[in-house]
């Protein structure tokens, strides 16, 4: 399936997010520019919300589908919550069209340390972050 | 109520009330804390905090074997927390009143000491829509065990159990009504009375889930007429991991120990061991001691403040919160039970109830979201969860403003 109007992991790099988050200084900015980043994920069609692609352990649905192009793994992931479609699109910035070996070796956390998500949007809550990485780093070591 | 009544009644000072619960006072997120998931777990007042650390720094000792001054300290508080209990519920006798790790505990017990060596195939247990999943899952356990089944009572739009439905499934089979008395998910009051009697002439036992309920108003088990009654501590100001099982003495005499182990016995002997009297038999290993002395002055808060007035207070910011939902659009009430208890459960449109509890939470609002243990009536309303806020006697009109203004900030974020 062809990821070309997935901006994350293309134009919107983990960098970026980091970068743009940083501008601001009071979480309503936080959470709106979250929030905006969901909307920008490709929909995911109807058919693909199975139940084998839930992941499980987020309050809120999350599906997640993948593929290998050209030995980079592409995710199309949908939620039916806003800020977790934000925290998804903010997942992928750091994960989509990486290899998996990139996928193993980033550190989310301190990506979500530098993100500043540790005291707005603690992975233990139940927004599901936790789960999410889980899957994706499951995926990427089947790949390897 | 006349109008002199009204003028001459004591207006319930909630201000005092709040000074007694140290924890509302902080800050979480830049916001003062506007506590409102009391369904899950209602704070302490320092009465309680007070009671358990003096119990440790003075009194702390195992119970019911020691030759000592503390161990007797211990048990005589431990022994009197089942008492100032027991009175709570109006049980003829604290032999009637077990000790457990709260309601799920006690519901457990029940299943497993009565229902699974009494119930055989053909026997139904009868459980509502509304039921919390400690009042399924042990029922579905057991009955995977002996035969059993498991019937659902409907439950109307509203959220009241559809007693007339209720009715036609009272027949021959049915063995056992379990039923909550006030619903986690939504509030509603269950005329468990009434619930009783149909089922005592269908020839049924009944269990009251009354976790929901004991911190609203009293309970008298006698009046109520049911069987059983589980409700926790934690949920009426008292510790968490701390609840009682009320039974009927007979029923409770003919049912075997469920946990075996010290405590429970009379003589034990590889050639057969025989079993201590009630309550003690239920009651294996060392119990919660602090958690019943916390318990105990849990209730004596509960009857020292103004009860009937916290009750009035909780009604009128339910109302509050009912009129003002339905004065915002996007806002949709889940339920409308003929009588509720202290919960509003709610949806706003077009949202997810995660990312309002996310944006309240921001706004230092504490909400409850997601199905409340509760699936099956999540699926029954084709709902993915609820918002829900539930009032407590501290809470103030003040806290209701605060979560209407805190949803119309999350609905701007979020449209």
């Amino acid at each position: 399936m062809s990821n070309s109007t997935n901006p994350f992991g293309y134009t919107i790099k983990a960098e970026d997010v980091i970068e743009t988050l940083g501008f601001f200084d009071d979480w309503e900015d936080r959470y709106k520019y979250i929030i905006d980043l969901g909307k920008e994920l490709p929909a995911m069609p109807e058919d693909l919300h199975t139940q084998e692609r839930l992941i499980r352990g987020c309050q809120s649905k999350v599906w997640i589908d993948s593929s290998v192009e050209n030995e980079r793994l592409q995710f199309t992931m949908d939620s039916d919550a806003f800020i977790v479609k934000g925290l998804i699109a903010v997942v992928l910035a750091a994960y989509n069209n990486a290899s998996a070996k990139d996928i193993l070796d980033f550190n989310i956390d301190e990506y979500f340390q530098q993100l500043d998500l540790m005291q707005h949007l603690s992975p233990t809550r139940g927004n599901g972050l936790q789960a999410m990485v889980a899957r994706i780093q499951d995926i990427a070591r089947n790949a390897v | 109520m006349n109008a002199q009544q009204q003028s001459s009644a004591p207006v319930f000072d909630v201000n005092r009330i709040r000074q007694d619960f140290p924890i509302l006072d902080q800050e979480v997120n830049g916001h003062p804390l506007v506590y409102l998931d009391n369904a899950a777990s209602t704070q302490k007042p320092n009465a309680v905090i007070d009671a358990i650390a003096s119990y440790y720094r003075r009194d702390n000792a195992n119970v019911h074997r020691g030759v000592h001054a503390l161990s007797d300290r211990a048990t005589q508080a431990f022994e009197q927390a089942r008492e100032t209990v027991s009175q709570f519920i109006n049980s003829p006798s604290s032999r009637q009143l077990i000790w457990t790790s709260g309601t799920t505990a006690s519901i457990n017990l029940v299943a497993y000491s009565w229902a699974r060596n009494t119930l055989g195939k053909g026997d139904r247990i009868l459980v509502s829509w509304l039921e919390h999943h400690a009042d399924i899952v042990p029922w579905q356990m057991i009955s995977a065990q002996c035969g059993a089944e498991v019937i659902p009572i409907p439950v109307e739009t509203s959220g009241d159990i559809d007693l007339d439905a209720l009715a036609g499934l009272l027949d021959e089979r049915v063995k056992l009504v379990a039923v909550g008395h006030v619903s986690n998910a939504l509030g509603t009051v269950n005329p468990v009375s009434q619930i009783c009697t149909m089922a005592k002439k269908a020839g049924a036992k009944v269990l009251i889930d009354g976790a929901q309920a004991v911190a609203h108003w009293p309970v008298d088990v006698q009046a109520l007429g049911c069987d059983f009654y589980a409700f926790s501590a934690h949920k009426l100001f008292g510790p968490t991991g701390m609840g009682a099982l009320w039974g009927r003495e007979e029923l409770l005499e003919s049912m075997p120990p469920f946990l075996g182990g010290g405590e429970m016995i009379d003589q034990v002997s590889f050639s057969g061991t025989t079993f201590n009297t009630l309550p003690f038999k239920f009651e294996a290993g060392t119990p919660n001691i602090a958690g019943a002395v916390g318990f105990a002055a849990a209730i004596n808060y509960v009857q020292s403040i103004d009860r009937e007035g916290a009750a009035l207070h909780e009604e009128h910011l339910l109302n509050l919160s009912v009129q003002r939902g339905a004065d915002m659009p996007a806002l949709r009430r889940v339920g409308a039970p003929r009588h509720a208890a202290g919960i509003f459960s709610f949806l706003i449109d077009g949202t997810h109830p995660s990312d309002v509890g996310m944006l309240l939470d921001q706004q230092g609002i504490a909400v409850r979201t997601g199905h409340h243990c509760a699936q099956p009536l999540m699926e029954h309303f084709e709902l993915p969860g609820t918002v829900r806020a539930s009032y407590s006697i501290y809470n103030t009109v003040d806290d209701v403003d605060r979560l209407f203004a805190g949803l119309e900030k999350a609905l701007r974020l979020l449209s």
